[in-house]
């Protein structure tokens, strides 16, 4: 069971790194802001599972939900703030 | 219990590689939320679930469910809120043959 957590920890990890590349290359800054959303959601999860393969569940699992609240956080103050400015 | 637990957490990862091939792939930035915003939303609440399934009934597991209750809420609240400020800074939707953006 640790081993299946352990390679979807890892596969989430492959995963984040499209979402770093729509980070780095996105043609609009809103592409940069969705790139975040995704990037955070799943390294969240990472953290997650690197709690459960770590037998430290309990532990984790807080840093998790802070990480996931900062992160919502600071996607809907890029959002407001990049509302004001024109695109580009 | 065990297969139960890696049916639903290769579900959430399957949710999470079309999440991940549509951000990657897709023409242009609201085609890119779109995929983002349901799949992720799902394969997260997946993949937490079979965690929460593999912790049992504690408090852990409660404190797991309410990471995914907060992505269930949040996330659509935030694709919501970048679609939004797109539109209102004037990014326009991407048609057949045309250039994506403007």
């Amino acid at each position: 069971m640790t081993q299946l957590f352990l390679g979807a920890a890892a596969a989430l990890l492959v995963l984040a790194l499209a979402y770093l590349y729509r980070l780095a290359a996105g043609p609009s800054a809103f592409d940069r802001i969705l790139g975040l959303s995704g990037f955070t959601s799943n390294i969240t999860l990472v953290l997650v599972l690197t709690g459960v393969v770590f037998g430290r569940l309990d532990m984790f699992v807080d840093i998790a939900l802070g990480y996931a609240l900062l992160s919502f956080v600071g996607v809907i103050a890029a959002a407001r703030y990049f509302e004001r400015l024109p695109e580009k | 219990m065990a297969v139960l637990v890696g049916a639903v957490l290769l579900a959430g990862l399957f949710f999470h590689v079309v999440a991940g091939v549509g951000v990657l792939r897709l023409p242009d930035f609201y085609t890119r939320l779109h995929a983002l915003s349901k799949a992720d939303t799902m394969g997260t609440l997946l993949v937490l679930s079979a965690v929460a399934l593999a912790e049992g009934a504690s408090l852990t597991a409660v404190k797991v469910i309410f990471i995914a209750v907060f992505f269930f809420l949040g996330n659509p609240a935030a694709a919501h809120a970048i679609a939004r400020a797109a539109r209102r800074a004037g990014l326009a939707p991407w048609r057949a043959g045309r250039e994506a953006g403007r």
